[in-house]
């Protein structure tokens, strides 16, 4: 199986600049500025956090799956992963990782793909791409559907195999375990917390989800 | 079906095949998967190595790509022209034929549910849609600088830019463009995670076709592909043949590759209703 690069963080929670807890199937969109740490953490275990992340002063310029997977040579992400951007700047590293690998060829789901991937009838079901439309309705400046790309599954487990398969397996979190980004660059993050019930990606069980964010100093 | 017939007559180009329509009758109906394209090109084009190619293809007809010398990269994006918000959708794609590689019988996915193009005759077995496209300083980094002025129409180009700019001639541009394939090349993903990339995966001749099942903006590149080991700039060039085929029937294989696919061709199916 995939090595797991286990990575904990020294940064205290007490001493936190915000903290926000994001329920499952609720969107959160918030900016990190250059130097702050971001934390993910999976409060209950088994929750995939599709997260995307853009330049804050140019939304054109935004985090790109393939090209963040080429650079590392790494389909998975994990510490000391840099989160490439459509322009080749780095949007923010990876520095501490409790759970040990990452998805971001899985995409989020949507209503659309929820009625390909399992039923036509799935249709009204709640999917991440109606969080996620709804986020850049929300924030505005001008972002719009065609910014909605490839994003990141913190904490969700797609394992592709040699012979170029790809499956959605049980979890590799659990509760406690967090993901820590140090941002590179001033980023618009935007998560939708998935509310998918068809597939293990979430234990078929949304649960909650704590963002913290420390300033500079703290590091 | 012929719900776009071509206005032919309108078609000079020198390699244009004017071979009867045999084959393609509904008649044929049990030549499961077996349609010769041959019959009924309509057009055929060269596509020089480190350039960007752009069509709307139609529905009811096929884009079949053949790499002429070996070697060939071809980056791949696709958008419903009709409503360019819609576009190749690559988790989907991969996550609803539990693949992260594709050949003959998987099927390029919309955003919307719905099917772009269908990969009808594939001789390569393995196209990459993992590894992305290459960039300027990818390029340069890669095989040195190569400007127009020194260089002329052999400059080294990267396929991030000639794909923004060819979507920029439709009002679209940088941020239309998300994750791409890359045809003939093979990028494979160990026990790790960690990639590697196939040298001689596709030898001259290889072809890969695309039957487009709604009419789609279809982009593509011929730089080569951002992991290939070479010191030397030297992009392959392409074939480019575009015919009418016959609607996918009810046995079709790509629509019987997986119980995904039968939805996503109904829902296809149903956008034209």
């Amino acid at each position: 199986m995939a090595t797991v690069n286990l990575q904990m963080s020294s940064l205290r929670p007490e001493e936190a600049l915000e903290k926000f807890v994001v329920e499952g199937g609720d969107w959160f969109a918030h900016e990190i500025r250059r130097g702050q740490t971001v934390r993910i953490v999976d409060l209950e275990g088994n929750q995939a956090v599709d997260t995307l992340f853009y330049n804050a002063h140019d939304y054109s310029d935004r985090y790109s799956a393939q090209d963040t997977i080429r650079e590392q040579e790494s389909v998975y992400l994990t510490a000391g992963t840099r989160l490439i951007s459509t322009d080749g700047n780095v949007l923010l590293t990876i520095v501490a990782d409790t759970c040990g690998r990452h998805d971001t060829l899985g995409g989020a789901c949507a209503q659309e793909s929820n009625m390909v991937r399992y039923a036509i009838e799935k249709r009204s079901m709640h999917a991440c791409r109606q969080s996620f439309v709804q986020a850049i309705q929300h924030w505005k400046h001008g972002l719009e559907k065609r910014d909605i790309t490839s994003n990141i599954n913190f904490f969700m487990n797609v394992p592709i195999t040699p012979d170029g398969g790809l499956t959605f397996a049980d979890g590799v979190s659990e509760a406690g375990k967090y993901v820590e980004l140090v941002a590179e660059m001033d980023v618009l993050m935007m998560v939708s917390n998935c509310p998918q019930l068809n597939n293990p990606c979430n234990a078929y069980n949304p649960t909650p989800v704590e963002i913290l964010i420390w300033d500079e100093h703290v590091r | 079906m012929s719900a776009y017939p071509y206005p032919t007559d309108a078609l000079t180009h020198r390699n244009r095949r004017t071979a009867g329509r045999g084959g393609l009758s509904s008649k044929d109906g049990n030549a499961r998967g077996v349609v010769s394209m041959e019959s009924s090109v309509l057009l055929s084009e060269v596509l020089p190595g480190g350039a960007t190619w752009s069509h709307v293809l139609k529905r009811g007809t096929a884009l079949r790509i053949t790499d002429v010398e070996g070697g060939a990269n071809v980056a791949a994006y696709f958008l419903n022209f009709e409503l360019p918000a819609e576009r190749f959708n690559l988790p989907d794609t991969l996550k609803a034929q539990h693949t992260a590689r594709l050949t003959k019988g998987h099927v390029l996915y919309s955003d919307m549910g719905r099917i772009l193009c269908s990969i009808t005759e594939d001789t390569v077995g393995w196209h990459d849609p993992i590894a992305g496209i290459s960039n300027a300083s990818l390029v340069e980094k890669k095989y040195g600088r190569g400007g127009y002025q020194q260089m002329r129409n052999k400059w080294h180009q990267n396929a991030r830019d000639g794909l923004s700019v060819e979507l920029g001639k439709y009002g679209l541009g940088a941020r239309d463009l998300h994750a791409t394939v890359n045809f003939f090349s093979k990028v494979t993903v160990d026990a790790t995670g960690d990639l590697h990339y196939t040298p001689g995966n596709s030898p001259a001749g290889s072809y890969v076709e695309l039957r487009a099942e709604m009419n789609v903006l279809v982009l593509l590149n011929s730089c080569p592909h951002p992991m290939e080991p070479g010191k030397a700039y030297a992009p392959k060039p392409v074939t480019l043949s575009i015919s009418k085929v016959p609607a996918p029937r009810t046995d079709d294989a790509c629509r019987m590759h997986c119980r995904e696919n039968l939805r996503g061709f109904l829902l296809t199916e149903f956008y034209f209703l």
